[in-house]
């Protein structure tokens, strides 16, 4: 039975890939880039709900990691053009996110609770603040360019910006998305990923059987801060330019508000989530100016009537058509 | 020239005190992380222009008076709303859920805002100018500043009278130092924490008002302070009016020199004082474990 419902679970993940690998030919090339920047958010959403499902702590500073990754790649075109290759850039990405997030998970792992939630938000803020600031460094306010890289020593010669985008981006994007979803699959159901649920359960019983709960947090937070940092990468060469906005406190907010929407208790709700809101957000702003409205109403709409998000909306309608077993 | 900072700084001290106090008031008793803090304190600031703006003709006192009291008024009036809709359903609830839904309140607020009274800034400086300046040894310095000063503390006080010597404080602290007991006390929980929040949302209107007249009232205007009262909080303790009051002033003072002297570093140096102090004590300068 167990091998059955895995098979099943298994057979879906496929069929989802082809989906996604075969949309470019059915959707507009806008979408394509809207479709790129929910499935990078999408990898931050995963990262997020580490922590809060699975950890049992509420970061609202994970724009700090996210724009550590997208900064990464910024400063690496900036300062090294010459090494400005796509594998380079994600992998500074990868490094600048783990060192900043370790670095701010210390002081962070040391509280739970909303006392957690204002240090991750006080600390992003930080290096907002830091971001700006420096504006000889970073480009402050005005941001940096991030232009079309090298792929593998493979050039888009001659290739626009939108083209390339639409092209061979998408296929990246999807392989990468694909890629650190399995893998944080695997983490949380490791015995790394039940460490952290017994730390979330029951903090004093895990010290007691043995269990170092702050480190375990703390690999967690750099575990989250690293897929953010990911996400950060892969998102600038879509946006094609970075600002310090993306590492203001709101926009962390807003990346809780997908893993909500799509439902933290499930493991692919905050994929769910990412997609749709960046839907939501699109719609919302084209319809009307005052766009903050809708994405504030639907937000205290499901606070308070679907906490589950959309896949537990969804679980919970399944359950109730399934014909009652005795 | 040190003077002249030093008075900036306690000018600014005073105005996060203000903007602190209702943050902690409502995280203290009711344990919710007001993330709207910052979008009432914009309706107290749009409101006290647009009273400004009215009354363009009146006397100086008259001004304030009207202005100030309509902004706090409005303001409590928007808490006593959002506490009896939306936030009386979330005591029972998860942090995430109590964090996400002050949120979409911000979110709500800010284009309620915008649709009211209009995105463009609102200029309201009557105040400001009508109060004009003193001669501080050799130096001119806005009475204006002075005022907000004498009202921080003539707010500070009134909390802390209103906390230690009155029933209603009482009852608010024993609400703060354990729920379920003070409610099996027989202590009024619905009355009393519409109570709180409306307190907390009137300070955040009056810290609003008071800003105006020397900034005009811009969208997002919320923002700044909120992360700053943060900041304040932090430093200071959950829930320590004392922490707060000591926490404001070391946050003001602190800016007030760093902007004289290394402007770039002004916001960083604010966080790595909070994060610095989180580290040594990590429940702030007079918070409780």
């Amino acid at each position: 039975m167990k091998r059955y419902i895995v098979n099943s679970r298994a057979a879906c993940y496929a069929a989802i890939l082809i989906v996604l690998l075969v949309l470019p030919q059915f959707i507009t090339p806008y979408h394509v880039t809207l479709m790129e920047t929910g499935l990078s958010l999408a990898i931050m959403a995963l990262g997020v709900n580490l922590l809060l499902r699975y950890t049992g702590v509420l970061s609202f500073g994970h724009g700090a990691y996210f724009a550590a990754g997208a900064y990464a790649v910024g400063l690496l075109y900036m300062y090294l053009p010459d090494h400005f290759t796509f594998e380079n850039a994600i992998l500074a990405a990868l490094l600048v996110s783990a060192a900043i997030s370790a670095l701010f998970g210390l002081v962070c792992v040391r509280h739970t609770r909303v006392f957690f939630s204002i240090l991750t938000l006080a600390l992003c803020m930080l290096l907002f603040a830091v971001l700006e600031k420096a504006y000889h460094y970073t480009g402050g306010s005005d941001g940096i360019r991030i232009p079309i890289p090298l792929f593998f020593g493979h050039e888009f010669e001659g290739m626009r910006r939108f083209q390339f985008l639409c092209g061979p981006y998408y296929y990246i994007v999807v392989g990468i998305f694909a890629a650190a979803s399995l893998v944080m699959l695997a983490i949380v159901n490791s015995p790394f990923g039940k460490i952290l649920q017994a730390t979330r359960d029951n903090e004093l019983r895990a010290e007691m059987i043995g269990i170092r709960v702050k480190r375990y947090r703390l690999y967690a937070f750099i575990i989250s801060g690293i897929f953010s940092g990911l996400s950060g990468g892969v998102w600038s060469f879509v946006n094609g330019h970075i600002t310090p906005e993306i590492c203001n406190w709101v926009f962390s907010g807003e990346v809780v508000y997908m893993v909500l929407l799509g439902g933290f208790m499930i493991f692919e709700g905050p994929i769910v989530g990412a997609v749709a809101f960046t839907y939501l957000r699109l719609y919302a702003v084209a319809t009307t100016q005052y766009w903050m409205l809708i994405i504030g109403a639907t937000l205290i709409f499901l606070v308070l009537a679907l906490p589950g998000g959309i896949t537990g909306g969804i679980q919970s309608l399944f359950n109730r058509l399934k014909p009652k077993r005795a | 020239m040190g003077l002249i900072y030093a008075l900036n700084g306690l000018y600014f001290a005073a105005f996060l005190f203000l903007t602190s106090l209702g943050l902690n008031i409502i995280l203290g008793v009711m344990g919710i992380l007001n993330l709207a803090h910052g979008s009432l304190y914009a309706v107290g600031g749009f409101m006290a222009a647009y009273l400004i703006g009215l009354m363009a003709q009146s006397s100086l006192p008259v001004m304030l008076l009207v202005s100030v009291l309509g902004a706090v008024a409005v303001a409590g009036l928007v808490g006593f709303v959002l506490e009896t809709t939306l936030i009386k359903h979330m005591y029972r609830r998860a942090l995430e859920y109590q964090l996400l839904i002050t949120f979409g309140i911000l979110m709500l607020i800010e284009d309620l805002i915008k649709l009211i009274f209009g995105g463009e800034s609102r200029y309201a400086s009557a105040p400001f100018d009508a109060m004009g300046s003193l001669d501080i040894m050799g130096y001119t310095y806005s009475v204006y500043f002075l005022f907000v000063m004498a009202v921080a503390v003539a707010a500070g006080l009134f909390i802390w009278w209103l906390m230690v010597r009155t029933r209603l404080g009482i009852m608010l602290r024993a609400i703060e130092m354990d729920r379920e007991m003070a409610q099996a006390m027989g202590i009024p929980m619905r009355s009393l924490t519409i109570a709180a929040f409306m307190l907390g949302s009137a300070f955040a209107g009056l810290a609003g008002a008071l800003v105006v007249p020397t900034t005009p009232a811009v969208m997002g205007m919320g923002m700044d302070p909120l992360i700053m009262a943060f900041i304040v909080v932090v430093i200071g303790g959950l829930g320590s009016l004392k922490g707060a009051f000591l926490g404001s002033i070391i946050v003001g003072l602190t800016r007030s020199y760093t902007i004289a002297y290394f402007a770039e570093l002004e916001m960083p140096l604010l966080f790595l004082i909070a994060v610095v102090i989180l580290v040594i004590r990590p429940e702030g300068l007079f918070g409780q474990k």
